[in-house]
């Protein structure tokens, strides 16, 4: 009862850029950017009174570690009517992710450190430059957008993160790092470039939680 | 003071200009001398000479352009980079700098420099001009003959879509390469003209250098309208108004009062219907590494679909064997999303058979924000993709 889809036509991708900013959030983190490598199988199934399901076969890398990639599958449930219920999300990942726990650490110590409350803007610059001190925050801010964009997908909208405007750390007395970001996403159907103000908890041991959006 | 720019373009010009270097009392300060027609001339004259040399030219018939209105106003950090930058302007496109985004000054010196440096094979045509008044120029590659069946490539007519521009100046120069080489589209050459638009939405790149990097339209006013902009690939006469467009002037994807209301398009329309014979027509864009065929505004197949599936499955190998850039490939409406009164669903109906658009690097790690370090690999290989549609055009006249 479920219908196979072509990899390359865009029912397909739209449900896996819902699944791959699902594992952002899930699984992404400063030392970690999960990137779309390759879609190879689609398939869905439309429930009545429920909504369509897509059935995902894909291949992942990450952006840190480009000579591997990982196999997952995923399933994407839009609801019907989905205008105010986020779409539902499971991923299993075949393997093991690279560790990231050196990374963690280090970046965690690094901005724990700073005197004054990290701040930057336009990330990245209208030239595609990332100052490498701030690739961890601009990774973070694909676990944040990653949230966002699980959140409010629907299968006529496919977003990506186009650049982040501006993030501003705020000091926790708790454990948790926490950055206020204004991300831009650009949704393809549209072409809308939208700001997103969006605040993100992180800590490496707990991982990622948005805690407003 | 101010810095002017003159062009000379008759040898009478040149002199004119020439002799202002004996006049040591105007204190002028030479950015670029003169040194042969078609390449600019850069001089900042101090204020107390402004009026003698403006008189002086003027008098002598020669046009010039004020590059910088007030050298003092420049004195701020921001401008003082384009200062600088323009002190080091490349003499010739083998000092360009390919692996940078560009101003639009900086293209159209290019591309008067290319023209200087191979007026036998190369022309810039003035097409028309923007709603802001910029000229519109497209480069001519031609070999001799009249009217020659012929290809189109244009890039920038979404103005965010900086890979596009950067990647038209490579082609430009590539051509030029080949040519002088005898490999490569050489043997297109030999038949068959070549027609490039480098920045075919020149209001809107400016836009996205001075105000607003992520602007994707044009910058016309119509009336009624709130906002400003239509969508240059939502304009064209072919499904026009559809769905797959807005009505709304405020989206991104308005499609504009009425077909070809924006003159970045009509220009092109006119172009293309008065030449009569081109045979292939590229519109290039970014990012989303696809090869996209007819139709966007309807869910029939193209009726020559099996040869453009064809071409572009061809097309995408070459592609991807240069850095294993992975392409999907379709059409439009199946492939990226229903969009209607674009530019290649025009060109097709006007039976230009083999009409592609393509979407550039990346996926979405950069978007539109690509890194300057991957333009010339991304222009590379859509070369030789490209170089795979002339050549079955070339192959296949009809």
């Amino acid at each position: 009862r479920a219908m196979e889809l072509p990899p390359s036509h865009f029912p397909a991708a739209r449900a896996a850029a819902v699944a791959v900013g699902y594992l952002r959030y899930l699984r992404g983190g400063p030392g970690r950017g999960l990137e779309l490598r390759e879609l190879r199988r689609a398939r869905r199934q439309d429930i009545d009174d429920v909504g369509h399901k897509y059935y995902l076969e894909l291949e992942l890398e990450d952006v840190l570690d480009k000579d591997r990639t990982v196999n997952c599958t995923a399933e994407v449930l839009y609801h019907l009517g989905s205008k105010n219920s986020a779409p539902d999300v499971q991923v299993t990942v075949q393997g093991e992710l690279r560790s990231t726990e050196e990374a963690d650490k280090e970046f965690y110590n690094w901005i724990r450190s700073l005197e004054k409350e990290l701040v930057a803007e336009n990330i990245p610059d209208s030239h595609g430059n990332v100052p490498p001190e701030l690739e961890p925050i601009h990774l973070l801010a694909w676990v944040a957008s990653g949230y966002v964009i699980w959140q409010n997908s629907t299968e006529n909208t496919k977003f990506h993160l186009a650049q982040v405007k501006h993030v501003k750390q705020v000091k926790r007395s708790d454990e948790d790092l926490q950055f206020d970001f204004v991300v831009l996403l650009h949704e393809m159907v549209s072409q809308e470039v939208l700001p997103w103000q969006v605040t993100l908890l992180w800590h490496p041991q707990r991982g990622a939680q948005v805690s407003q959006s | 003071h101010q810095v002017l720019r003159i062009v000379p373009q008759s040898h009478e010009e040149l002199q004119k200009v020439q002799e202002l270097q004996d006049l040591e009392h105007l204190q002028l300060d030479f950015w670029l001398a003169p040194r042969r027609l078609g390449l600019p001339v850069d001089i900042r004259v101090p204020f107390p000479s402004l009026q003698a040399v403006k008189a002086h030219l003027k008098a002598a018939g020669v046009s010039y352009s004020i590059m910088i209105e007030d050298v003092q106003a420049l004195l701020d950090e921001e401008q003082m980079e384009m200062l600088r930058s323009s002190r080091q302007l490349p003499l010739d496109t083998s000092t360009f700098n390919y692996d940078t985004y560009h101003t639009l000054d900086e293209i159209y010196n290019f591309m008067d420099m290319l023209v200087a440096e191979n007026p036998n094979l190369v022309s810039k045509l003035e097409i028309g001009r923007s709603t802001e008044n910029r000229p519109l120029y497209v480069l001519k590659f031609s070999t001799g003959g009249t009217n020659r069946p012929a290809i189109w490539i244009d890039t920038g007519i979404h103005s965010r879509e900086w890979v596009t521009q950067a990647s038209g100046v490579w082609f430009a120069k590539k051509i030029v390469q080949d040519h002088a080489n005898n490999e490569g589209v050489a043997s297109v050459l030999e038949t068959m003209d070549i027609f490039l638009e480098i920045v075919t939405n020149p209001d809107g790149f400016a836009y996205t250098h001075t105000t607003n990097r992520m602007w994707r339209k044009t910058r016309s006013r119509h009336s009624g309208a709130i906002c400003v902009g239509v969508d240059p690939n939502r304009n064209w006469d072919a499904g026009f108004g559809d769905a797959g467009a807005s009505g709304n002037s405020c989206s991104e994807t308005y499609h504009g009062p009425y077909p070809n209301s924006e003159p970045e398009v009509k220009s092109i329309v006119d172009f293309v219907k008065s030449h009569g014979n081109i045979k292939a027509f590229v519109s290039i864009h970014s990012y989303s590494q696809l090869l996209l065929y007819p139709y966007g505004y309807t869910e029939t197949p193209a009726p020559n679909e099996q040869e453009l599936h064809m071409i572009s499955a061809k097309a995408v190998a070459a592609l991807s064997s240069l850095y294993g850039t992975q392409y999907e490939y379709g059409s439009i409406i199946t492939t990226i999303y229903r969009a209607s009164g674009s530019t290649v669903d025009w060109t097709y109906n006007q039976g230009i058979k083999y009409s592609f658009t393509f979407e550039l690097r990346d996926t979405g790690r950069y978007g539109f924000l690509l890194p300057a370090r991957q333009i010339v690999p991304t222009a590379e290989e859509t070369w030789l993709a490209l170089k795979v549609i002339m050549e079955h055009a070339r192959d296949n006249i009809y």
